[in-house]
């Protein structure tokens, strides 16, 4: 009963991320290059600074896969892979909640439930640790960083449960309109009170140590020693695309988890009931046929 | 002798649900070991040692879904 359930929750998942990858591919890459040049260009200003006052240049570690490899391929597995296990988390969520609900509509229990993922599980964190694109991101703080991150996470799920028990307790009090206002301010209260607790990127201590007080790892202007900027910082337009279209295909994913899987649980909520009505008008049918030929 | 009858009826009514917890905690279960490789493994923490295999693999689709990335 549940695997007709978790296939289709995998099935959508899959398309939704499929469908996150072209807007990806198409929009987001150029974005990503841009990134990657600015990143190349600056190793390259920095290394000619390190020349010119003495020390010896880094070396760069070979590449495993090429530029066109991660970035038609490489993302395009990483996408369907993501969208994949969101369908999987979101039909064992859906599963258990539709269990205790039975009475609210299939597609609209799967709108709400993708809403409430998409919010808790990606754009609350991305409020606090908003998607970098490559050149962002000190190498040595990727322990810190991925620590935060999956705090962050965990704490925007935790709150959203809690808000949403609170929501249901408060339901038979103050009416269900008031009740969803009053869980929506737990859930705002709650992750704005970790949001405030949790340090940002450029606040870890050695960011702090090595680059001076910045809120975060985007990188600054380069100078030289005379103070004169031999490299920009990292260009703003770019940094805003990349966000704006990661936030996007995100909905896309999850939008397409919602509607989908909406569409495919309300057929197979109805489809044991259509199946016993015809087997029925079938057993009717067929029934008084023996009748006249006896 | 009464025992065995209260066996098989606690039985007949657990089995089922245990079949869906196990679906339900296997399909979660799976997922999140996804989302770990997808997002995490070989950054911050690597179950291959030092290989960057797929870290280097799903590189963009890391950065881009939002996860922190070297």
């Amino acid at each position: 009963m549940e695997f007709r359930y978790i296939y289709r929750g995998l099935g959508v998942g899959l398309l939704g991320g499929l469908l996150a990858f072209v807007f990806a591919r198409i929009f987001a890459e150029p974005f990503i290059q841009d990134a990657i040049d600015y990143e190349s260009g600056r190793d390259e200003a920095q290394s000619a600074l390190d020349a010119a006052a003495g020390h010896h240049a880094g070396h760069e570690g070979a590449e495993l896969f090429s530029r066109s490899v991660q970035s038609n391929v490489g993302i395009g597995v990483g996408m369907a892979v993501f969208g994949l296990a969101i369908g999987g988390l979101f039909v064992v969520a859906y599963l258990i909640v539709s269990r205790r609900y039975p009475d609210v509509r299939p597609r609209v229990l799967a709108c709400l439930l993708a809403a409430a993922g998409f919010v808790s599980l990606y754009l609350v964190p991305f409020a606090k640790y908003p998607a970098n694109p490559p050149a962002i991101g000190h190498e040595e703080t990727i322990g810190a960083r991925s620590a935060l991150y999956v705090t962050m996470v965990a704490v925007s799920v935790i709150a959203m449960g809690l808000a949403i028990v609170a929501g249901r307790w408060l339901a038979g009090r103050v009416g269900t309109w008031n009740a969803s206002l009053l869980a929506g301010v737990v859930f705002l209260v709650l992750v704005a009170i970790a949001m405030g607790l949790l340090p940002a990127f450029g606040h870890l201590s050695s960011n702090k140590a090595e680059y001076g007080d910045f809120a975060t790892e985007t990188p600054q202007p380069l100078q030289a020693p005379d103070g004169r900027i031999v490299y920009p910082g990292f260009p703003a337009d770019v940094l805003f695309k990349f966000r704006f279209y990661s936030v996007i295909s995100q909905l896309i994913l999850w939008s397409t988890i919602a509607l989908g899987f909406g569409a495919l649980a309300e057929r197979l909520a109805v489809a044991p009931a259509r199946r016993a009505s015809t087997a029925r008008v079938e057993a009717a049918t067929t029934e008084p046929t023996p009748t006249p030929a006896g | 002798m009464t025992t065995p009858v209260a066996q098989t009826d606690t039985r007949s009514i657990t089995l089922p649900l245990t079949a869906r917890r196990a679906a339900l905690g296997l399909t979660a279960l799976l997922s999140l070991l996804l989302l770990y490789f997808i997002g995490v493994d070989q950054g911050a923490t690597s179950l291959f040692g030092s290989d960057t295999h797929i870290h280097e693999f799903v590189h963009d689709a890391r950065h881009f879904l939002g996860f922190p990335c070297h």
